[in-house]
């Protein structure tokens, strides 16, 4: 990933091996770190993709940092706008269903009855194994 | 239905009395959508679907037993609702060619009521967006970029289509179901709206935009992108349509747990507001930013002033928070989007990449394929607001400051508002190639400004056209009603439509040969504008 490249080349000089600031610095430039992309990355099983991506998530977060102004003192999080009602709970009876066939038709890869995943339980490569990002 | 009016209702009276036919309609739709086709407001346009839903329409005339107002009316359904058999793609590769197999309630409801569905109609990729230009299959252009009040306040040559390089954006992302309903393709257009994607295209197409209460429309089948805020709009070109839709459309449903079980009257007929005497609007002072263009600000003032000069009783009101509503939406919207994007994975619908090493990687690949950076800057912003470090202090924090925002509007209706009067806009609609100087995010930020404060305290708000600005293109303002008291803002919203006489767009010059619905105006709309 183009990741790597970036901050490893720009580690030194500015020292330590991790970035300018920590993850969770409140006073920070909002910076990002390449451990906090990798992270994101492998949650989020969406890929930066670019320099851009990371400049717009800092942007974002700068943004959000707004927030802080705000006196919240007292306030609950408000979940839904419906808070007030009870949600309605249908009886438990199978009223639709067996439809397997239709469900079916909308996979690429399918199996008899099944859908067919690729081996489960390989995470993807860290960072230092990879390529720089060949998608950039 | 129209039995329980003496009044005819303009096309729908027209259908019952075979003054036309639903093949004549559905035929003279098609033809402006092939017309109108460099507007790239239609992704799919389901001709076939709809000349069978017109002949069997036409038989119910021909028995005299029409389902209602809506047989054999010609919709459009915005490309993020599930119609089965038909592909849905939300303007996204991750969909391109998903065909589901299931309708979304609303699109149901219509078709139950014999309405004829022309297409599935463009917006920006999975709804994010206040442009529709950021689709994959293109931007989607506003006819009012080809219209004669436009083309001659630029002294261009109506007839011409070339020079087209400044057309003007739609707004979004509703985009495509606003140049559908604008450009007189259909009667009335399905969006959704969960910051203001129905509100900002009408505006900018010079429509009504109405975004319900949550809770009284069904988002069963209407693809998600904010649970807690998303609901179906709707675009027609009068209140009087947008009322009548609701009226089908609202009502519990068993299949979308978030739907209440109130009341609704059915049909949904407004009454005519006699005096406004007995009403009081709220002009919500914070709304009144340095970034408001002067013309719209003046024209806010002047219906501030219409209103008072009836007679009814105006004051301004306070909504402290609202310099915080959007970067509240910010956080919740990049959230919520963070968890429903998780589902596209290739697996059981959708694009599939051809990796298969591993399940992580196929995703990831699927993921990077599938999704436009906007989709996927969404993805990343909510999962760092998520992060366990990060939950308290981004999310939880913008719940609260969202309890805030909707406690404002509480405070302003229990003051004795009843409806409140605001931009809907900041500017009329840009040129494209202006509007993409900036980057999705910041375009949201700003353009959505007035209208998703509505939608975090799901309150319902309408979008009236009101006047041609001094480039001759349409400026939109926005009432906010009570939750649940949708029918008496649509009331409200019905008087000042009356009031403003908005004008008809006129495009005349880009249909030669010309269908009976522009000549026509009494066809223009379902129901009999006053």
């Amino acid at each position: 990933m183009w990741a790597r490249a970036l901050w490893l080349g720009l580690r030194t000089p500015l020292g330590g091996p991790r970035g300018f600031t920590s993850k969770t610095d409140p006073q920070g430039s909002g910076r990002i770190t390449a451990e906090m992309i990798e992270h994101l990355e492998r949650l989020a099983l969406v890929d930066f993709g670019s320099r851009e991506a990371v400049a717009r998530l800092e942007k974002a977060i700068a943004f959000a940092d707004r927030l802080r102004a705000v006196d919240t003192d007292g306030v609950e999080p408000m979940e839904s706008v419906l808070e007030d009602r009870c949600l309605y709970l249908r009886s438990d009876n199978v009223v639709e269903g067996n439809c397997a066939d239709e469900l079916l038709q909308n996979s690429h890869r399918v199996v008899e009855e099944y859908f067919v995943a690729p081996p489960g339980n390989i995470p993807l490569p860290k960072l230092d194994e990879q390529e720089p990002f060949p998608h950039s | 239905a129209i039995g329980q009016h003496t009044r005819e209702h303009g096309v729908s009276a027209a259908l019952k009395q075979g003054q036309i036919t639903p093949t004549e309609l559905c035929q003279k739709c098609l033809s402006l959508i092939k017309k109108t086709k460099f507007l790239n407001a239609y992704i799919t346009v389901s001709e076939e679907v709809a000349l069978k839903q017109a002949e069997e329409s036409e038989k119910r005339y021909k028995n005299g037993q029409p389902l209602g107002d809506l047989d054999g009316i010609p919709i459009a359904v915005k490309d993020n609702f599930s119609t089965s058999g038909i592909e849905t793609t939300c303007a996204s590769n991750m969909l391109k060619g998903y065909v589901p197999p299931y309708n979304a309630t609303v699109v149901q409801k219509l078709l139950d009521q014999g309405a004829l569905l022309m297409g599935k109609t463009n917006l920006d990729e999975f709804a994010m967006g206040s442009g529709s230009t950021d689709g994959v299959f293109g931007p989607v252009k506003n006819p009012w970029s080809y219209s004669k009040q436009y083309r001659e306040k630029r002294k261009q040559n109506p007839h011409s289509k070339s020079g087209d390089s400044d057309w003007l954006i739609t707004g979004g992302s509703s985009g495509g179901s606003a140049a559908a309903v604008s450009a007189f393709t259909c009667y009335a257009a399905l969006g959704s709206d969960t910051g203001g994607s129905t509100r900002n295209p009408a505006a900018h197409c010079g429509l009504v935009g109405f975004k319900p209460s949550y809770g009284l429309v069904s988002r069963h089948g209407l693809i998600p992108l904010v649970n807690s805020m998303d609901v179906p709009g709707i675009l027609t070109r009068c209140v009087d349509d947008a009322a009548m839709v609701l009226g089908v459309l609202a009502g519990h449903d068993p299949k979308d747990s978030t739907t209440v079980h109130d009341p609704i009257n059915k049909p949904l007929v407004l009454s005519s507001l006699a005096d406004v005497s007995k009403l009081c609007i709220g002009i919500p002072k914070e709304y009144l930013v340095p970034e408001l263009s002067s013309e719209i600000q003046s024209l806010w003032s002047r219906a501030a002033d219409l209103f008072e000069s009836e007679g009814a009783k105006v004051i301004e009101v306070s909504l402290p928070h609202t310099s915080y509503s959007i970067v509240c939406y910010h956080v919740l919207c990049t959230s919520e989007v963070a968890s429903n994007m998780a589902r596209f994975d290739g697996l059981q619908y959708g694009h599939r990449c051809d990796i298969d090493v591993s399940t992580e990687a196929m995703y990831a690949a699927t993921r990077r394929e599938g999704f436009n950076d906007v989709v996927r800057g969404r993805i990343l912003s909510g999962n760092f607001f998520l992060l366990k470090e990060n939950y308290e202090n981004y999310f939880v924090k913008a719940q609260k400051v969202r309890r805030l925002i909707a406690d404002d509007f509480v405070n302003a209706f229990n003051s004795g508002v009843d409806v409140l009067l605001t931009p809907t806009t900041l500017s009329e609609a840009v040129p494209y190639l202006e509007f993409i100087k900036e980057d999705n995010r910041t375009r949201s930020a700003q353009d959505d400004i007035f209208t998703q404060p509505v939608n975090m305290a799901g309150l319902p708000a309408v979008s009236i056209p009101v006047a041609l600005s001094n480039q001759g293109l349409p400026i939109g303002l926005q009432f906010i009603g009570r939750a649940f008291y949708d029918q008496q803002l649509l009331t409200v919203a019905k008087w000042f439509e009356k009031q403003v006489q908005f004008p008809v767009i006129q495009l005349q010059e880009l249909m030669d040969d010309c269908s009976a619905i522009l000549e026509n105006e009494k066809l223009a709309s379902v129901s009999l504008k006053q």
